[in-house]
């Protein structure tokens, strides 16, 4: 362990900055001294050599904390995180943003299946693609809208169940078409943009897709400019229209659905 | 298509006010959540189409008025075709919908607490009487150790070594099971978490998140994780006594939850982070759930953001493979398993899948107890049993087939004044238990029925003592999976190895 470039061993440390070396250790040892430096007053973390511990960065607080990670860290990074930034040097797994709160993750690679599951709040900026089931089930209420925004590509059912929330699929170096099958299936909240223009009569019918208008464009460049400056491109490309926009068309896709038994 | 303006869903009751007896106070109109009352100038006037017998109306009727009548009018009897049957495929056939209904299934299926016997004490062992003598209904949830090592203190007194993992502490081996702030309403949950503190037991928010209002309730509450994780955040992690991850439920195993958007008002669309007016989705798997290494995933996710300091419950579908499901749930390392039977109740269920997925709370529950004894496990994790829990007997039973602890839901809402009409999903309830509409949700007075349900819980817990001495037992730990204590009636052999039980006389 390090601290402001001081070689410390054993002991929790206090100040602002903490290195960890995760190599071989158990996610429940290296989550405990994220834990327990963050309570001591920890504001900077760097993880070296993470190999796959699961559960970076679970359920802390605090605005003004980041954490860096260099390596390729396990599934469950970030879930139930409320605040805390994240950065990722590298590719990550699965679940990652699950079911979080606020903050920020930042992934400098590909992310892996179910991403943002059930996301409440904050960002989460992929650099390159995504797999299967992303922001499911994504929600937001008045202020509190999460966004993803991802690079490349998705695979099948990207924004299932969504709720509410922001996504942008940016299509970035790639010229096949970038979602999977099942896009949008169930979406009754929430908006998904893409730079890409695609065929979507072969995709959900519970959604409908539109030209994003400028307030769609003045929303999105807060976000984009910030994805644009973490990952050094150009902002001025990246907010070049035309960018599409897929909202559910009904509040309620399932209603007709029902009739009320006799007992 | 054009409507008919004739249907052949008729109504099933009839409100006959007795005009002589009326005195127009209108307490009818305003009482009824459902619209069955209006006054025509001069008089009640009765409209029986929308009558569902929830019973609010005469018992609010200062002048006992009205009667509610099931409607004479006979449909032809017929053993197969039962009137279910046909009333249903004319509702369908209207509306093309998938039927859909509340609390658990009101057909006549086999009940095996029904037909189980408890023992007691004759001549050669006493019993014990429980008004006299200490008996002790403390039950603790939890993983617990599976061999206990002690150390002496320099008096030589013995102390526990072992570090205890997290518990939770009843006073009584009951719990209010999950029903969420959407599918019931808020002063239906604050009657509860009332009731539950003042009998030190826990009452389960279910999946809808958790109100600000319940806050303070926390030492009494289980928050739930459902695959909607509705409200789910670390802070909400951490403000219950334990963490529930809900798989599946009684009433409708392997589908996922359905709050109508008819309950969808702004509070809950808050709670809840979604639309107004839309209808709430839990997806029927946790998308991040495809396995039990899955399940341990999550498991440890929650434990993780507890920091290990609150037990993990995770709550199943009583199902055909029960056994080796709870298991693998207890493998990978839940520290309470929370066992939902077919009868089991629901806010909103399909009715094909409520009337017909699932098995009895009573094999389930001796199965998974008996397995869990076979690999050596059962010290692990905590049993809850649910599932239509309806007196004090049933929770005995269940406990001695094998659960710690049982958990009524519908019993709780009956104490609140449910006549188990079962339109839950409505939002139309009289009663101010499944609805959110305020005129409704206000009439039901927390305090006074969190009164009732520790009246309940309390005379429950003396039937239970009761028993117990009867059996000669000061303990409820000392009955629990002790299937010797149990015997069958009208079972046959493969019902009875199913339960575990022996027959009457054996």
């Amino acid at each position: 362990m390090t601290t402001d470039g001081n070689t410390k061993t054993g002991g929790m440390i206090s100040g602002s900055m903490l290195a960890i070396d995760a190599k071989d250790m158990h996610y429940k040892e290296l989550n405990k001294i994220i834990r327990e430096s963050i309570l001591s007053g920890v504001k900077n973390i760097l993880l070296e050599n993470v190999n796959g511990q699961y559960y970076i960065g679970d359920g802390i607080k605090g605005d003004d904390i980041t954490i860096t990670v260099n390596g390729v860290p396990g599934n469950d990074l970030g879930v139930f995180m409320d605040g805390p930034s994240i950065i990722v040097n590298n590719n990550v797994q699965d679940n990652i943003g699950n079911t979080m709160n606020a903050g920020k993750i930042t992934v400098n690679g590909d992310a892996g299946d179910v991403i943002g599951y059930g996301m409440r709040g904050g960002r989460i900026y992929i650099r390159g693609n995504a797999g299967y089931r992303i922001g499911i089930h994504m929600k937001g209420y008045n202020e509190q809208i999460p966004v993803i925004i991802i690079g490349g590509k998705v695979g099948s059912f990207f924004g299932e169940y969504m709720a509410g929330g922001v996504m942008v699929l940016l299509s970035l170096d790639n010229s096949e078409e970038s979602v999977g099958e099942y896009f949008g299936v169930g979406m009754h909240g929430g908006a998904i943009y893409m730079k890409q223009k695609i065929d979507f009569s072969k995709y959900s019918k519970e959604v409908e897709f539109l030209e994003a208008n400028d307030s769609d464009m003045s929303f999105l460049k807060k976000y984009l400019s910030e994805y644009a400056k973490d990952f050094n491109l150009s902002s001025e490309d990246l907010i070049k229209g035309p960018f599409y926009k897929i909202i559910p068309s009904s509040a309620r896709p399932y209603a007709h659905l029902y009739t009320s038994a006799a007992f | 298509m054009t409507k008919s303006s004739f249907t052949n869903v008729q109504s099933e009751y009839l409100a006959v006010i007795d005009h002589a007896k009326c005195i127009r106070c209108k307490r009818c109109i305003q009482n009824c959540g459902w619209g069955t009352y209006s006054f025509g100038g001069d008089k009640i006037i009765a409209d029986h189409s929308k009558c569902v017998a929830c019973g609010r109306c005469y018992t609010y009727c200062p002048e006992g008025a009205i009667s509610i009548l099931k409607n004479p009018t006979v449909m032809r009897e017929n053993g197969n075709w039962q009137d279910y049957h046909i009333k249903n495929i004319w509702r369908q056939s209207e509306t093309g919908g998938i039927a859909i209904s509340g609390m658990g299934t009101p057909l006549k299926y086999k009940k095996y607490f029904d037909h189980i016997l408890l023992d007691a004490c004759q001549v050669t062992n006493p019993p014990i009487d429980p008004l006299r003598e200490p008996m002790e209904l403390k039950t603790f949830l939890g993983k617990k150790p599976s061999k206990i090592e002690l150390d002496f203190n320099e008096d030589g007194q013995p102390v526990l070594k072992n570090k205890m993992p997290p518990q939770i502490e009843l006073a009584t081996p009951f719990m209010f099971a999950p029903m969420s702030y959407g599918s019931i309403s808020l002063n239906a949950q604050k009657a509860m978490a009332l009731a539950a503190r003042a009998l030190g037991i826990v009452m389960n928010i279910g999946e809808g998140g958790l109100h600000d209002e319940l806050v303070p309730f926390g030492k009494n509450i289980i928050v739930q994780v459902a695959s909607g994780r509705f409200g789910v955040n670390r802070d909400y992690l951490n403000s219950g006594a334990a963490v529930e991850i809900k798989i599946g439920q009684g009433a409708k195993p392997g589908i996922g939850g359905h709050l109508p958007g008819e309950k969808i008002g702004a509070d809950i669309s808050r709670t809840r982070m979604i639309p107004a007016g839309t209808d709430a989705i839990s997806p029927a798997p946790h998308h991040d759930i495809y396995s039990i290494e899955d399940l341990r995933q999550l498991i440890y996710a929650i434990k993780e953001a507890v920091n290990y300091e609150k037990p993990v419950s995770v709550k199943v579908a009583a199902v055909h493979n029960i056994a080796a499901i709870v298991s693998g749930v207890v493998r990978a390392g839940a520290d309470i398993v929370y066992i939902d039977g077919f009868s089991g109740g629901t806010g909103a269920a399909p009715t094909i899948v409520r009337d017909n997925v699932g098995i009895p709370i009573e094999i389930a529950l001796a199965q998974v107890d008996q397995r869990l004894r076979e690999e050596g496990i059962r010290n692990e994790a905590s049993l809850i049993a649910a599932g239509s829990i309806r007196s004090s007997a049933d929770a005995v039973k269940a406990i001695a087939l094998g659960a710690d602890a049982v958990a009524i839901g519908t019993a709780a809402l009956i104490t609140m004044g449910c006549h188990v009409c079962g339109k839950c999903h409505t939002g139309n309830c009289s009663w101010g238990i499944t609805t959110q509409r305020p005129e409704l949700t206000r009439r039901l007075d927390p305090e006074e029925y969190g009164e009732k349900l520790y009246n309940l819980i309390n005379a429950w817990s003396h039937e239970m003592k009761e028993v117990l001495g009867a059996m000669g037992v000061n303990s409820i730990e000392s009955l629990r999976g002790s299937k010797e204590r149990l015997r069958g009636i009208e079972l046959t052999d493969s019902e009875l190895k199913a339960l575990g039980i022996k027959h009457a006389g054996m």
